[in-house]
């Protein structure tokens, strides 16, 4: 009996991802011609990038030959996608790299960065949210919220300039630029995990509070239960499930606060040659980064979606 | 007439203190101006605004002219340095160009990018999405199906990927690159307050209120107008206060990348830009920037927590 529930509400589930699997084909391709499209509307092409040492037209022709730039743009689109499909991304433009060498050597650096980040962050927010909202009103709940607005309002490459200012420059206890060493990733990990930071300690004491107010847990301290326990086993678990679903977006703000905080620091990763591919109109590695990011962003949606489901029994899969 | 002075009178034979009736939206004003934070936010951004309107009687030097003869790089008079000149209060930057200055004429492009590209997203959103919400439809479908590739699109990647591919057609070039930074800008924004007003259209269409005003045969036009818009205006309103401070942030981030506000005009994210490379020896060329951004930031994010508050209670985080 419970095992035949159990094998129908699992049925329910993958049916509704793979549904929502399905639906991101379409809206990655639009993704993909959108951005397509927009590079190509872009004047200029990427071999002029040196103004005072223009290349002679023959070169550019025989380079716009070679990269496949001659032809009309629906038949590069055609061509492109339908390399895309055998898993080939190209060959970047400026670097002269093919594409998927140029992600494989960039990703593991920007998902460690991001994975880091995430980490501290939650480390940091949860509590900081828990102990504001168990002591409402008081000098920690009001440093917290002060912390939790700075934290989401500064821009990251301000902070990042105050940070370099006194812990580069001041105190010298960092580098400044570059990757490699836990030196180096100390002041991007902690930038990075700022705002993510802020945001989920705002959550997480709104959503305690929220809990703290329910009646089972008046039910729970009336049954003369431990205050320990009232807070852990019934506070806590119910608040977690708002905070687990915005886990999502604030992963999706670290995809794209790497861009800026990589470009900052020097830290080759997949956010920086983006952000660089985008100003030197390298399209093809503009193309794959797009597609990538477009791609964690709709599986974060949706991985927040199920875990929503299967966190709180009350909200049911649609269909 | 008579409801106030019976209510006045009652209170008075109760012997009670009859409170003032105020309506719904000069009840949300008197919350609002009961905020502190919110208050000084506004103090803030009014002076940021006198600032950006008197920048040439304000501003002591030119922001833009090179001087005759550029000596170093000075630095801000209470640092002591040997490099400090006493007409230039926060020093020079790389070109001997007088910062305060330019963060003057900055808070230009910083007021005018919050304002109008909130005001074109919010005009064509809101017309987008109240028609879509109101008549369903095919429209409906559309915006649903593009709001939904939109949303795959970290906001700030199309951004940069529209700014990047247009800045060097000559409508990048227009009015230094600020059209564009508007334009795109008002393309990214539009489409989340399209399916916001779309939700709370969806939501109020249903409501009697609106049925009846149908059933005495007020037109679509009048039932969108005089009903559904002020009763979905509440988040529509706290929306746009955080929409303002958001654009500001991309207009600093662009230019900071170097793909906004085309030199010399200057602009408080571009001159973080300019003074990077030469941050460690002249640190205060880049932190004043940053910290003119983070205040405006702030008050901004003050103002738009203060309406969040004062105009709907219940949606406190």
């Amino acid at each position: 009996m419970c095992d035949c529930v159990a094998v129908y509400t699992s049925k329910t589930v993958l049916k509704y991802t793979i549904r929502r699997l399905l639906l991101m084909i379409p809206t990655l391709f639009f993704v993909s011609l959108i951005t397509f499209g927009l590079a190509k509307a872009a004047p200029g092409s990427p071999f002029d990038k040196n103004p005072d040492k223009p290349a002679r037209q023959a070169t550019i022709d025989r380079w716009n030959a070679y990269y496949g730039l001659d032809k009309p743009v629906h038949e590069q689109y055609i061509q492109y996608m339908g390399n895309v499909l055998k898993f080939d991304f190209g060959t970047s433009v400026r670097r002269n790299r093919p594409v998927s060498e140029i992600i494989a050597s960039g990703f593991p650096i920007t998902a460690q960065l991001g994975m880091q980040a995430l980490l501290l962050a939650l480390a940091v927010a949860l509590p900081l949210g828990v102990i504001s909202a168990l002591k409402q009103n008081t000098m920690i709940d009001y440093g917290s919220l002060f912390f939790a607005t700075v934290g989401t309002t500064i821009p990251s490459f301000v902070m990042a300039i105050f940070f370099i200012y006194i812990f580069g420059l001041g105190l010298k206890l960092f580098p400044i630029t570059g990757w490699g060493t836990p030196q180096h990733m100390v002041m991007p990990t902690v930038i990075l995990a700022l705002g993510a930071a802020a945001f989920l300690a705002r959550i997480t004491r709104a959503s305690m509070l929220e809990a703290i107010r329910q009646d089972y847990v008046r039910t729970a301290r009336s049954k003369g239960l431990r205050e320990q326990v009232v807070i852990v086993g019934h506070v806590l678990k119910n608040a977690m499930i708002p905070v687990a679903t915005v886990v999502g977006p604030a992963a999706a703000g670290l995809i794209t606060g790497s861009f800026i905080i990589e470009t900052f620091f020097s830290v080759p990763g997949i956010g920086r040659e983006y952000v660089t591919s985008i100003l030197a109109l390298d399209y093809p590695v503009i193309m794959a980064t797009t597609l990538l990011y477009a791609f964690f962003i709709i599986v974060a949606n949706l991985s927040v979606d199920l875990v929503y489901g299967m966190l709180d029994p009350r909200i049911k899969v649609a269909k | 007439m008579a409801t106030a002075s019976t209510t006045q009178e009652r209170a008075a034979e109760l012997n009670v203190l009859a409170r003032k009736q105020r309506s719904l939206w000069g009840d949300a004003l008197y919350r609002l101006m009961r905020n502190r934070a919110a208050v000084g936010g506004l103090i803030v951004i009014a002076a940021a605004f006198l600032v950006a309107i008197f920048a040439p009687q304000l501003a002591p030097y030119d922001p833009i002219a090179i001087p005759q003869n550029p000596s170093t790089q000075m630095e801000p008079v209470w640092t002591g340095s040997k490099y400090v000149d006493s007409r230039y209060l926060l020093g020079t930057d790389f070109l001997g160009r007088d910062i305060i200055s330019r963060l003057i004429y900055a808070s230009r492009i910083s007021m005018v990018v919050g304002f109008i590209p909130t005001f074109i997203v919010f005009a064509l959103g809101v017309t987008v999405g109240m028609s879509a919400g109101f008549f369903g439809g095919w429209l409906d479908q559309l915006l649903m199906r593009f709001t939904d590739i939109i949303y795959a699109f970290p906001d700030f990647l199309f951004l940069l990927i529209i700014v990047a591919s247009f800045r060097n057609s000559p409508f990048g070039k227009i009015m230094d690159g600020l059209m564009l930074i508007f334009v795109a800008i008002a393309i990214v924004g539009w489409v989340g307050v399209a399916r916001l007003t779309r939700g709370q259209v969806l939501a109020l269409k249903e409501r009697e209120f609106v049925e009846a005003a149908r059933s005495v045969g007020a037109s679509s036009g009048r039932i969108m107008s005089k009903h559904l818009l002020p009763n979905a205006l509440a988040p529509l309103i706290v929306t746009a206060a955080f929409a303002v401070p958001s654009a500001i942030l991309g207009e600093a981030t662009l230019s900071f990348l170097g793909v906004g506000i085309i030199p010399p005009t200057p602009s408080w994210g571009q001159m973080i830009n300019e003074g990077f490379p030469l941050f460690s020896s002249n640190p205060w060329a880049v932190l004043m920037p940053g910290i003119c951004i983070s205040v405006v930031m702030l008050a901004f994010t003050f103002v738009g927590d203060g309406l969040r508050d004062a105009l709907d209670p219940r949606m406190k985080t």
